[in-house]
C-alpha cells in the first residue's frame, strides 16, 4: 500500500521552501510522525544555505487541528516528561530561519501553538485559531500559555484557553495574531511572495533581526537594545553590507551571498 | 435525502428549495430550520448546483418564527431568554450565514406573506422577486418586543436605508411587493401568475453564469460593506487575480474576441 507522505516539501522559488502538511482525512491532526517529518526537514535546513526561508501551509479547511487525540490514550505522565513531543515542537521554535504561517481553516489547539512559533502568519479569511485543551481536561503544552498572551494580551488569550473559545481571521488580525489576512485562495502566495522578498535580502541580516526580535520578549529593554548594536556592528563587516550600499548607490538590486 | 418540512427538486443546474409547511405559513419550526441549513450547505458543496432558488409551498412565503411550537416553553424570563439565545446560536444563525455565504447566486421568489424571520430569509437572498398579491412586514418590534432577527437589523437598513428601516421595524405595516420593489428592497415585483416561470427563467441564466466568478463577487460585494475604499481596492485586486483564473474567464474571453455567446461551465 503506497501512503502518502504526511508532508510534502516543494521549491516554489530559489531558497525558498514549501510545506504541506498533509493528513487531510485527520484536518492535519498533528500525529508524531507528522510533527517529526516537519522537526527533521526543519532541521536539515539550519546550516543548508540554499534555504533561506520557509513557508508552511497546511489544507483548505484545517492548517492543523491539534494534536492526534487518537494518540493521547497511549501518552502518560512519563512520555509528557521525556518530552519527546515538546523536542518536535522545539524545532520549529528553534529554526534560525524566517518561517511564515500560511493558514486556511483550523488552526487549533497544537496547530496554533505551530503558527505561532512560525514568524510570520499570514491567514486565509476562513481561518479560525484557537487553544480548546482546557476541554481534555489539560492545557496548550506546545507555548498556547506563552506565546499567545505575549502577542493577543492577557484578556482575549485567557478568553482562548479557559473558555475555549476560538476567534476568527479578523479579530485574530485585529488582535496582532497574525500580520494579515487574505482571500483563502491566495494565502498560500500571499505567503510564498513574503518568503521570496525575504531571501532577495541579505540572509545573515534577516537571521540577526530575527534572532533580536524573538529575544525582545525576555531581555530588558536596556540590554536588547546594547545587543541591537552590537549586532548591527557586526553586521558593518559584513560583505553583503558593502554590497547592499553598494546597490542602494548604484540603483539596482543587490546580490547578496550571505558572507 | 428524505425531508419533512421542505422540498427539494433540480433542473438545468438550479436547486430549488420550496419550504413546505402550508398549514403553517411555512413558520421556521427547528426542524424547518435545521432541514434548511443543511440543504443549502449541501447545495454549496454540490458542484452541478450553480443556482439556488428559495420559495413556500401553498399562499405564504414564510411567517418567520413558529410561535406555537416554542415561543414560551419556559416560566422563568431569564431561562426563556437563554434559550431563545441558544436555539439563535444552533439553528437560525447558521442558516443566515449558510445563505450569506453561499459562494453561488442565490434567489427568493416571494409568492405570498413574509413575516418576521422569513421576510429577513428573503432579504438574505441575492435577488428577490415578489408576487403582487406577496408582502413583507415587521413583526419582531411592534407585535413582541423583540429585535429583528436573522439578519433583519443588518440588512433591512443596507437595503431600505434608515428611515424605511426604522419605519417599517417600529410600525410593522405591511409594505407591498410593489412598494417593496419602488423602494429598492427587492428586485421586482411581478403578477402572481408570472412569479414562477419569470424566477425560473432568471434562476436558469444565473446557473449558466461563471459560477466561481459570481460567488467572488459576491464576497466582494459583502466584504465593500465593512471595507474602506483602500481595503476594497485591494480585495478586488486580490479576488480579481483569483477569478482571472477559473476556465469560465478564458471562455468568456474567448468567446468575446470571437463574437459568439460563452458557454460556461461554473469552473
Amino acid at each position: 500500500m503506497s501512503e502518502e507522505p504526511v508532508i510534502r516539501i516543494t521549491e516554489p522559488a530559489p531558497f525558498v521552501r514549501l510545506v504541506t502538511m498533509n493528513r487531510p482525512g485527520a484536518l492535519n491532526a498533528l500525529s508524531g510522525e507528522l510533527l517529526g517529518a516537519l522537526a527533521q526537514a526543519l532541521d536539515g535546513w539550519r546550516h543548508d544555505e540554499a534555504v533561506r526561508a520557509v513557508v508552511l501551509t497546511g489544507g483548505e479547511r484545517a492548517f492543523a487541528a491539534g494534536a492526534d487525540i487518537k494518540e493521547f490514550p497511549l501518552q502518560t505522565p512519563a512520555t509528557q516528561i521525556l518530552e519527546e513531543r515538546a523536542a518536535l515542537f522545539d524545532a520549529i521554535g528553534r529554526f534560525p530561519k524566517p518561517l511564515i504561517a500560511a493558514v486556511n481553516g483550523y488552526a487549533l489547539g497544537g496547530g496554533c501553538e505551530v503558527a505561532m512559533a512560525c514568524d510570520i502568519i499570514i491567514a486565509g479569511e476562513t481561518a479560525r485559531f484557537g487553544q480548546p485543551e482546557v476541554n481534555l481536561g489539560i492545557i496548550p503544552g506546545a507555548g498556547g500559555t506563552q506565546r499567545l498572551p505575549r502577542t493577543v494580551g492577557k484578556s482575549l488569550a485567557m478568553l482562548m484557553c479557559l473558555a475555549a473559545e476560538p476567534i476568527d481571521a479578523k479579530r485574530a488580525l485585529s488582535a496582532g495574531l497574525v500580520a494579515e489576512v487574505t482571500p483563502k485562495e491566495l494565502t498560500v502566495e500571499r505567503a510564498l511572495a513574503i518568503a521570496k522578498a525575504i531571501v532577495a535580502r541579505p540572509p545573515l541580516a534577516v537571521r540577526v533581526a530575527k534572532d533580536l526580535i524573538l529575544r525582545s520578549y525576555d531581555t530588558p529593554l536596556d540590554a536588547g537594545l546594547k545587543l541591537e548594536r552590537r549586532s548591527n556592528a557586526a553586521l558593518f563587516g559584513t560583505e553583503d553590507k558593502q554590497e547592499g550600499v553598494a546597490a542602494f548607490i548604484e540603483k539596482r538590486p543587490g546580490n547578496f551571498k550571505g558572507r | 435525502m428524505r425531508h419533512q418540512t421542505i422540498h427539494v427538486a433540480d433542473a438545468n443546474g438550479v436547486r430549488t428549495l420550496t419550504l413546505d409547511r402550508p398549514e403553517r405559513l411555512n413558520a421556521l419550526s427547528h426542524t424547518l430550520v435545521r432541514e434548511l441549513t443543511e440543504a443549502v450547505k449541501a447545495a454549496g458543496r454540490d458542484a452541478s448546483v450553480r443556482c439556488l432558488l428559495l420559495t413556500g409551498a401553498g399562499r405564504g412565503f414564510c411567517a418567520g418564527a413558529d410561535l406555537g411550537e416554542g415561543g414560551m416553553r419556559e416560566n422563568d424570563p431569564a431561562r426563556q431568554g437563554e434559550r431563545i439565545a441558544r436555539d439563535m446560536d444552533r439553528l437560525h444563525n447558521p442558516l443566515v450565514r449558510a445563505l450569506a455565504q453561499l459562494e453561488k447566486p442565490t434567489l427568493a421568489a416571494v409568492n405570498g406573506p413574509a413575516a418576521g424571520g422569513g421576510m429577513s430569509l428573503a432579504l438574505a437572498c441575492d435577488i428577490v422577486i415578489a408576487a403582487r398579491s406577496a408582502y413583507f412586514v415587521q413583526v419582531f418590534g411592534p407585535q413582541l418586543g423583540l429585535v429583528p432577527d436573522m439578519g433583519s437589523s443588518w440588512f433591512l437598513p443596507r437595503v431600505a436605508g434608515r428611515a424605511r428601516a426604522l419605519g417599517l421595524a417600529l410600525t410593522g405595516e405591511r409594505l407591498s411587493a410593489e412598494q417593496a420593489a419602488q423602494w429598492g428592497l427587492i428586485w421586482r415585483c411581478v403578477e402572481d401568475a408570472q412569479l414562477l416561470p419569470e424566477a425560473t427563467s432568471l434562476a436558469g441564466k444565473l446557473a449558466a453564469g461563471p459560477t466561481r466568478g459570481l460567488g467572488y463577487l459576491k464576497r466582494a460585494l459583502e466584504a465593500g460593506e465593512l471595507n474602506d475604499l483602500d481595503a476594497q481596492l485591494n480585495l478586488e485586486r486580490d479576488l480579481q487575480s483569483v477569478a482571472s483564473r477559473t476556465a469560465d474567464f478564458t471562455e468568456g474571453v474567448n468567446a468575446f474576441n470571437e463574437k459568439r455567446r460563452p458557454v460556461f461551465k461554473g469552473r
